[in-house]
């Protein structure tokens, strides 16, 4: 919402300068995002009048205009639009004029030909939007004149207010000002307009009805004569520009100001096209048909509302768009003025549905003032000039609108919200300036809200208003002592460790966006069924990732692209996935996967058991699987206690490919909600032999097919409880041992908790284990 | 005699220098010392001799081997200092070529962020609670006081999912909905922050991203103020950002909360910068939480962890927090 210093002034003597006013807005609740000085930067900006336009011989862009800046003298200017012809006036900055954007205009040469100034977009000037074209004057105007004196445009401050969707009443220059005033302690007053009244009363001339309530709930017509259309005076247009609107003719102006002055918006029709002179409201029909203004036919539903004429044929789209039947036109003589309150929602599923949001809808949206009706419509008259005149009297149709009761508002719970210690008195004087009537009524108070604030119906609503103007900084800063202990929960604990284990191990943590493009899951080998967005931004992001895999795989495929490559990662995030049975939400879990790239299976694995001793699993196994998107033989599923907690080996070439990886992927997922599940992170204290050790080493050659944790598991068995320690030492593969057998050397260290082993002991398992070793898998003991 | 064992001892003393190793040396001490030796020989003559004359060449005798094993001692820990020395250099290292940058992995900067504040808030006394990313309609919204219909869902340019009915699932716009979940799972006093992950239908800038982080804090207890809730915002600024930070509160409008505000920091006479939003818990979202509004009362404040990352790394693009270039990975 944009509005101008001037003209809040015209509802309140408001004090002081631009930035401790823009400080007082902001402390309101109406945030200025942007404040500008108008007008400032005029100086130096003359009328010009064009004389005449050639090409420029060296550019395209540029052409060559020649103007008369009032010493009747043709002055030639190189200028990048084309929008004028010979006899417009347009804006110049002459040599020396200092820009609002800082340049300075010099006197220049643009590819050989001299430009002795630069004519001025309204943007350029800080007097509109629009960059695109010079700005056109009223053939009134005359060359040489300061372009200030011309437009009347005296130096101003421009806010420009972000306006929070419960403050409708802030939509306009009355409700900023009343804030404003009453943070000033200021008098605030609407100005009673003038509009003269004559001729017939409306009731000869109009009738209207609602016929549905629930849309509508005041409806307000009046008939203004002795209008012509034509352009609004200078000083409508200038204020129509700098609140950020184009002035189209007076009509349309007026309704935009009354509706940026009062916050009410309007609609007029040509009376003598509104068949006989009867507006009725009501809900369309479904499949009903209107052409609205802008010429489009549209579809109707149960869901809008619609003015009708007398004989129920469509002419406006409530609080929308005006019908083009009525619309009124150059040889309109008489209009018929409406406004009314509408029903909120309803204007805002019908703007959304037809796309059609406009200033006027926003406000109706967020709920109009149905008690400003009245005055606004005197004031449109009135700024329509004194020609115009009203009929007598005024059409006042009543629906339903949301009930105004009292509100009972306990001065205790005030001070209890708030931290304050205010008594009744003084918040009565802080509620009555914004339109609050309230009294006291024992130890508390009644308030009455008033119309234009829809947002306060409760108790805490009036609160609200309480701080809001007694000032949140003069609240006193107080910190509540926590009656909680301050603490991770195990699992968040678990995932720090987690990532402190990951980093240890050299991965770096990736983040890449959990949605994924259709096709991607099903080319990471998963199913198909990821939860689907229902209304993605683009396809690429519509599908939510069932596993954290194709993320990491895109990313690794983006990297080599940059010719990053042996990467490390691991990413630790949710992942959605349907459930098994019915539940209200989506299966979502958490997940840890780690990649690394140009690496084999085997370095995963060191990745895996560093984790696993992180979070003090001493006991899992991997067993030999082939799940899909892993690599047919160099995976194993991870399983603790019997439970499946992830897997880890590599990436499926194939799949590689998919993605357009080059390197080999060695590939570690967890799903963590399990992993965590399962107890860990206990250790007791295990005992241990203070007597001598003894060390046997074994080496067997073995089939491939034959996995080493096979082998030692069965020396594990064997040996029995003197084994303190087991561990593979050693691979071969090659001369002297088979093709398609490789040597495995495990180092076994023997020990007796309460003695010290003999020659005999030692030597009994050392047999026992070849034994079984070479029977059970036509093992061969290397000597 | 005395000549002749001084004439012993130099020439002892030229053979032991002569040695140039520690084998060398050990054939002269035999030759020295051993049972050939000068002096052995000499001690095997001792018994033929007159007391007096037995006594004093006995002493001699003792004195000159002592001296011999003194000069073998030294010249044995010279030679073996030397092969001490020879081994050394040989085994000479030049330790900037194991010097290759050998790293850790790095979490990533919104983790830091994300671990960073977790750990201020759990210093003031509050425990970390989460919720899901996809959410019901009603956690995100309904049970947030915005109902069907309500203008200001529109703040929110929601992504549903096609889960259950139309509408009914999405992927939450905020961290809010965890409010209602941790007040429907526990009992107060609550302090509690709430991390996480939430979502927009924003098409992806310098400044917007579709995915994104916010983190929520929420307390209600008995006659909680809204001057706690300034005082706390007040408290974490100054922890957070550093001691002379100062924050203020601004009315805003949320439909959880009531009053609501906006706060923004600023380093003494800097710029004002909006950081989050905030507000007394409204009686409707404790009643949606199960909790009596006349009981507990309650603030709750949030804002964008990501923006902080990249207020403290300097980094200027949102979207590369999400692209993982391991150029950007790396830095942190």
């Amino acid at each position: 919402m944009k509005v101008l210093l001037s003209l809040l002034k015209e509802f309140a003597p408001i004090d002081g300068e631009p930035d401790s006013i823009s400080e007082q807005l902001s402390e309101l609740g109406l945030t200025v995002e942007e404040m500008v000085r108008t007008g400032e930067h005029l100086e130096g900006v003359v009328v010009a009048k064009v004389l005449d336009l050639r090409p420029h011989p060296d550019a395209d862009r540029i052409q060559i205009v020649e103007v008369d800046s009032g010493d009747g003298k043709p002055l030639q200017i190189c200028c990048g639009a084309f929008n004028m012809s010979p006899g417009d006036f347009v804006p110049l900055a002459t040599v020396g004029t200092v820009m609002p954007n800082g340049m300075e205009i010099s006197r220049r040469k643009l590819r050989g030909e001299w430009s002795n100034g630069m004519l001025c977009s309204s943007a350029e000037i800080n007097l509109g939007e629009d960059h695109d074209g010079i700005l056109i004057l009223g053939s009134e105007s005359e060359q040489g004149t300061p372009l200030a004196d011309s437009l009347g445009i005296e130096s101003d401050v421009l806010y420009d207010l972000e306006v929070n969707p419960n403050r409708p009443d802030a939509m306009s220059l009355a409700g900023v000002a009343r804030d404003l005033a009453a943070y000033q302690k200021a008098p605030f007053k609407i100005p009673v307009p003038k509009a003269p009244e004559k001729g017939k009363n409306v009731s000869e001339i109009l009738k209207a009805e609602i016929i549905s309530p629930d849309l509508c709930g005041r409806f307000m017509a009046r008939v203004i004569d002795g209008i012509s259309i034509q352009d609004s005076p200078q000083w409508l247009k200038n204020r129509i520009t700098a609140l950020g609107m184009r002035p189209v003719n007076n009509v349309v102006d007026v309704s935009n100001y009354v509706m940026l002055e009062l916050g009410q918006p309007s609609h007029t029709f040509d009376l003598d096209c509104v068949k006989d002179s009867e507006f009725k409201v009501r809900w369309a029909s479904d499949g009903e048909e209107i052409t609205t203004l802008d010429g489009v036919v549209r579809n109707l539903t149960e869901q809008d509302g619609v003015v009708t004429d007398g004989l129920g044929s469509p002419i406006g789209i409530a609080g929308v768009m005006g019908g083009a039947s009525t619309e009124i036109s150059e040889s309109t003589s008489t209009v018929a003025l409406e406004m009314a309150w509408w029903n909120p929602s309803a204007i805002a599923k019908t703007s959304r549905r037809l796309g059609l949001r406009s200033e006027a809808s926003a406000r109706f949206e967020r709920g109009t003032d149905p008690e400003i009706i009245e005055t606004a419509m005197q004031r449109f008259c009135e700024l329509l000039g004194p020609e115009a005149f009203l009929s007598p009297g005024v059409i006042d149709e009543k629906g339903e609108l949301p009930a105004r009761e009292k509100i009972k508002v306990r001065v205790s719970r005030v001070n209890s919200i708030l931290g304050t210690e205010l008594d009744q008195k003084e918040i009565l004087e802080i509620l009555d300036p914004i339109g609050f009537k309230a009294e006291s009524v024992d130890q508390d108070i009644d308030v009455k809200p008033p119309s234009f604030r829809p947002d306060t119906s409760t108790e805490i609503d009036i609160i609200e208003e309480i701080a809001r103007l007694y000032g949140y900084e003069r609240i006193v800063k107080t910190v509540p002592k926590s009656k909680t202990f301050g603490s991770l929960t195990a699992k968040q604990s678990d995932r720090r460790l987690i990532r402190t284990t990951m980093m240890g191990l050299g991965l770096d943590e990736a983040m890449p966006v959990p949605f994924l493009a259709p096709g991607e899951l099903e080319n990471a080998g998963l199913e198909s069924d990821g939860i689907k967005v229902a209304n993605p931004l683009v396809a690429e992001e519509s599908i939510m990732r069932s596993s954290l895999r194709p993320g990491l795989l895109k990313t690794l495929a983006y990297n080599e692209s940059h010719r990053l490559t042996g990467l490390r990662l691991f990413e630790l995030g949710h992942v959605y996935r349907q459930p098994d049975k019915p539940q209200s939400l989506p299966d979502e879990r958490e997940q840890l996967v780690s990649v690394l790239a140009g690496v084999e299976a085997g370095e995963i694995v060191k990745i895996w058991s560093a984790l696993a001793d992180a979070l003090a699993f001493d006991h899992y196994e991997l067993v030999v699987d082939s799940p899909p998107g892993f690599h047919a033989t160099r995976t194993s599923r991870i399983e603790i206690e019997g439970r499946v907690v992830g897997c880890l080996g590599e990436i499926d070439p194939s799949v590689l490919s998919l993605f357009e990886v080059g390197e080999r992927v060695a590939c570690l997922e967890v799903d963590i909600d399990d992993l965590l599940s399962i107890p860990h992170g206990h250790r007791s204290y295990a005992p241990f032999s203070r007597y001598p050790s003894s060390d046997i080493d074994l080496a067997f050659e073995v089939d491939e097919s034959v996995s080493s944790n096979e082998v030692k598991k069965c020396l594990q068995e064997q040996a029995g409880s003197l084994l303190v320690d087991i561990h593979l030492f050693d691979i071969f593969r090659g001369e002297p041992v088979e093709e398609g057998r490789r040597s495995l050397a495990f180092k076994l260290r023997l020990q007796a908790s309460d003695r010290t082993l003999t020659d005999v002991e030692v030597a009994k398992v050392h047999g026992e284990c070849i034994e079984s070793v070479e029977k059970k898998f036509s093992a061969k003991l290397r000597s | 005699m005395n000549q002749d064992y001084d004439l012993h001892l130099e020439e002892a003393k030229g053979k032991i220098e002569e040695s140039v190793d520690l084998e060398a040396l050990k054939k002269v001490e035999l030759e020295l010392l051993g049972k050939q030796s000068v002096t052995t020989q000499a001690k095997r003559s001792l018994g033929g001799l007159e007391s007096e004359e037995r006594r004093e060449l006995g002493l001699m005798l003792n004195e000159t081997r002592s001296k011999l094993e003194e000069m073998l001692k030294t010249r044995k820990m010279q030679l073996e200092s030397e092969v001490r020395g020879a081994q050394l250099e040989n085994e000479r290292l030049d330790l900037t070529e194991f010097d290759l940058g050998h790293r850790l992995g790095h979490r990533h900067v919104v983790t830091q962020t994300w671990e960073r504040l977790e750990d201020l808030f759990i210093g003031m006394g509050y425990t970390v609670s989460e919720g899901p990313e996809i959410e019901d309609e009603w956690h995100n919204f309904g049970a947030l006081n915005f109902p069907l219909g309500h203008p200001a869902r529109d703040m929110y340019d929601t992504l549903y999912v096609e889960y259950g009915e139309p509408m009914s699932t999405l992927l939450r716009t905020h961290t809010s909905p965890v409010q209602i979940r941790v007040m429907e799972e526990e009992e107060p006093p609550i302090y509690s922050i709430m991390p996480g992950r939430v979502f927009r239908s924003d098409t992806a800038d310098a400044t917007h991203m579709p995915v994104f982080h916010q983190i929520e804090a929420l307390v209600v207890d008995k006659g909680i103020t809204f001057g706690d809730l300034a005082g706390t915002i007040e408290a974490f600024t100054s922890a957070y950002f550093g001691k002379d930070f100062e924050s203020r509160l601004r009315p805003s409008y949320f439909p959880f909360t009531e009053p609501s505000a906006e706060f923004d920091i600023r380093h003494p006479g800097g710029k004002w910068l909006e950081l989050g939003g905030c507000g007394m818990v409204h009686p409707e979202v404790l009643k949606a939480g199960g909790l009596d509004p006349e009981e507990w009362q309650g603030f709750a404040f949030g804002f964008g962890l990501d923006r902080l990352a990249l207020m403290r790394h300097e980094i200027d693009d949102l979207r590369e927090l999400f692209r993982n270039d391991y150029r950007f990975l790396e830095q942190f």
